[in-house]
């Protein structure tokens, strides 16, 4: 039978302030900001690796998500992609989301694989979709979409029905059974 | 017996009369074996439906066989995406005749809510479909309603040698290829069915 | 569990000099299988029975939700959620609304968060109803998978009673519900949390501690603590590995504090302990259900109609100014809500695991970007790493206990 703990009382996610802290005193200012009881640290594209490493080692250890935002048609946006990362800690109830930009032509960042293993789908998903190169991963290829598709689709540029892949197949007719 | 004289023939109680026809089609419909090709949500009413509160084994369609070389109905259930298509088309060629096919829900019968360009907007545009139904998903009631039509189809038209699949009724494709209104540019020239229907089209107007 | 040594030695051959690597084979397993729930696909790499190496491949249906989602307002993008994880759409929904309404600031009424919490509680009963069904119909048990069936047809019967539909409801709006329970919805969950502790006894009396059942699904698919982190697993299967991270209790959320129930947990982290796992989450769920049900808060379960987020009722359009006002300016297309130019992240614990949206608003009623954090996909992962070393037989198994559901995997 599956060992059950004891019931306890429900608590609260735990405030990151001590994170934030040893953040910007090893890497310097960092621009932080808070939505919701959600905070939101912006590192830039060439620390990203060092920072997820240090998180990592204060006890960081659920990598919750790997997504991308395109901010082409944003108004007030300053960079084209913003890749978000949501970060857990099971041991202290902790969360955090790192915010990195990066831009085009042939935007690129540090993987975080060799840290969390979880991470491998999800960027390969983000190259699928976005287009986000990611050096040192072990096998970036497509994920969602068929290896001959050329387009990343969930960019802003690319339409929603798409440029007429969908009806590019042959057709059976009853004499070719 | 004069020629000319008509009379009436004594058939004893255990004898039946029929066309071959009829006789084939009366087995055949009555144990339809699906092949399902379930994909999403309305693969789990096509579940619910073999199961026991609506029962489809009533209808000799219980029988779920999962290999297409054994089956004879195939029920699309739920999207299918263009890396799928392929697969369902393999599919479709490996069942033996004759075959039919249902397509359940609106996502197989028209691409459903998701008009985006991953979804394949109606397997009718790309196989040959016997029975639509419409629903998301459907219910199972309507499921069996479309199996009990299907065989009530499979009665009305249905030859032992599967000479109604022959017909040129059947032959045409009954929707259109090329959705003329959107602006989207097809790559049809690696097409050639594409190039044939639209040859069609231009030269019939 | 140690892969057994090839009479063959790969260097120096066998007696017709053919080496152990000849003797892989490659099976492809989907996507076309009973055994795959729904579309995924593996290539499976074997020697004789035992799998050496497994490549998973999705993407077999992938719709292209996440850019629905930028052309679908709010309250019509619940219907594109339903279709995420179908077999428990009402979780699906609760999520994408519980992130709206972070991103939106909205605090709902007490009724609608005990109402909400009930309609997830019987949708994680419908979920793990499956999944456990599911692992008995791929290991042979074909009466259980009937059982379990039988008992989800009673759980959309209520479904059906309060919302109209089977499942893939849509029932809830931003600000609220779309129905409110009536006496026959609660007199129907009444008689469900009545009766189903006993059918629940019946299933396990079938599996728990059957012997055959025990022996395919005891030591496969083993998944440690470190693992489970490493690889990001939530829910159940995070559970079953010895991680107590469940976020009714550690990020509350709707009505979850007011209850006394507990977190399952197993430290075996086999596919065994994932059964068990749920089979103790049913329970716990039911025990929430029929607190929330004794204890519901009677008041409206929309939120006010100052706060220009939910329809008023109808009484209010044509009586008050404001109700009127309200309605004019929620159903105008061109006017809706205020929405922040911000983005936030609302999880809850979906009967798979934490199912989270990540949603970006600009302004207006439509979301800029809504990322859904799918579970599946990330079980799905690991589904590699648990199989090396196991025979054919046991993919089934395995496959079927991380409950992977092809929607949710691909969106």
């Amino acid at each position: 039978m599956p060992s059950i703990p004891p019931p306890v009382m429900p608590h609260q996610p735990t405030p990151v302030n001590d994170v934030l802290e040893a953040l910007a005193a090893q890497f310097g200012p960092l621009e932080t900001s808070v939505f919701r009881d959600e905070t939101r640290v912006v590192v830039p594209a060439l620390k990203s690796f060092e920072v997820f490493r240090a998180l990592k080692a204060r006890g960081f250890d659920l990598l919750v998500d790997v997504s991308c935002v395109d901010y082409l048609e944003y108004k007030g946006a300053k960079h084209r992609y913003g890749l978000v990362y949501l970060l857990a800690s099971t041991t202290t109830n902790q969360r955090l989301t790192i915010r990195v930009f990066v831009d085009d032509p042939d935007p690129t960042v540090r993987s975080v694989v060799p840290l969390w293993e979880g991470a491998n789908w999800l960027e390969r998903e983000v190259w699928d979709l976005f287009g986000i190169r990611f050096e040192g991963h072990p096998d970036l290829r497509r994920l969602v979409m068929p290896e001959q598709f050329t387009a990343h689709p969930l960019r802003k540029d690319y339409p929603l029905q798409g440029r007429g892949e969908r009806h590019n197949f042959p057709v059976l007719t009853r004499d070719d059974g | 017996m004069a020629v000319g004289q008509s009379q009436k023939l004594e058939l004893p109680e255990n004898v039946v009369v029929s066309k071959l026809d009829e006789l084939a089609n009366w087995c055949r419909k009555n144990s339809l074996w699906p092949m399902p090709f379930a994909t999403a949500c309305c693969g789990i009413e096509l579940m619910a439906t073999g199961a026991s509160k609506h029962d489809l084994a009533r209808f000799g369609a219980e029988v779920f066989r999962f290999s297409p070389r054994q089956c004879d109905l195939m029920i699309v259930a739920g999207r299918v995406v263009m890396k799928m298509l392929p697969v369902l088309q393999r599919i479709w060629l490996q069942m033996h005749e004759p075959k039919w096919c249902i397509s359940m829900g609106a996502c197989a019968s028209t691409g459903g809510v998701f008009d985006t360009y991953a979804v394949v907007q109606g397997i009718d545009r790309f196989i040959p479909v016997d029975m639509y139904v419409p629903g998301c998903p459907p219910r199972p009631e309507q499921l069996i309603q479309a199996i009990i039509d299907l065989q009530d189809k499979i009665q009305r038209e249905g030859t032992i040698t599967g000479r109604e699949f022959d017909t040129a009724e059947r032959q045409r494709r009954k929707r259109a290829l090329v959705e003329q209104s959107l602006p989207i540019t097809i790559d049809a020239s690696r097409n050639p069915v594409i190039q044939r229907e639209l040859a069609d089209t231009i030269q019939h107007g | 569990m140690a892969i057994a040594t090839n009479e063959f030695d790969s260097a120096t051959g066998g007696p017709d000099g053919a080496r152990s690597e000849d003797y892989l084979w490659t099976l492809n397993f989907g996507p076309q299988h009973p055994a795959t729930h729904t579309t995924l696909r593996l290539v499976l790499k074997l020697e004789g029975e035992r799998v050496v190496d497994a490549m998973p491949e999705m993407g077999y249906l992938h719709s292209g939700f996440e850019k629905i989602g930028e052309h679908l307002t709010f309250n019509q993008y619940v219907t594109v959620t339903d279709r995420m994880n179908y077999i428990s759409p009402m979780a699906n929904n609760v999520a994408w609304h519980h992130a709206v309404e972070k991103l939106l600031g909205i605090d709902l009424t007490p009724r609608c968060k005990y109402i909400r919490t009930i309609i997830a509680e019987l949708a994680r009963i419908s979920d793990h109803l499956l999944c456990n069904g599911a692992v008995g119909l791929d290991t042979g048990a074909f009466t259980f998978f009937l059982y379990a069936f039988y008992q989800r047809e009673v759980i959309y019967d209520i479904f059906e009673t309060l919302c109209g539909a089977r499942f893939t409801n849509s029932y809830t709006r931003v600000g609220g519900v779309s129905q409110d329970f009536t006496p026959l919805v609660i007199e129907k969950i009444r008689t469900f949390v009545k009766t189903f502790p006993k059918t629940l006894d019946d299933m396990e009396r079938l599996l728990t501690r059957n012997r055959i059942f025990v022996d395919r699904t005891k030591g496969v698919g083993v998944l440690t603590k470190e693992e489970a982190l490493n690889r990001s697993a939530t829910g159940p299967v995070a559970r079953a590995s010895g991680v107590t991270r469940d976020l009714r209790r550690d990020e509350p959320y709707l009505a979850y504090e007011d209850f006394q129930f507990q977190i399952c947990c197993a430290s075996a982290g086999d596919c065994y302990a994932r059964y068990l796992v749920r089979m103790q989450e049913m329970r716990e769920s039911l025990k929430i259900v029929a607190q929330a049900l004794e204890n519901l808060p009677a008041g409206a379960v929309n939120v006010g109609i100052d706060q220009r987020t939910a329809l008023p009722t109808k009484k209010q359009v044509y009586s008050t100014i404001e109700g009127t006002i309200s309605h004019f300016e929620l159903s105008m297309s061109n006017r809706g809500f205020e929405v922040p130019n911000e983005e936030t992240y609302g999880a809850i614990e979906a009967p798979n695991g934490e199912l989270g949206f990540y949603i970006v608003g600009d302004g207006n009623e439509t979301a800029y970007r809504a990322r859904c954090r799918p579970p599946s996909v990330l079980h799905f992962a690991l589904f590699p790493h648990l199989i090396r070393g196991h025979t054919l037989s046991d993919v089934v198994a395995v496959l079927g206990s991380l409950n992977i559901i092809a929607a949710e995997l691909d969106r």
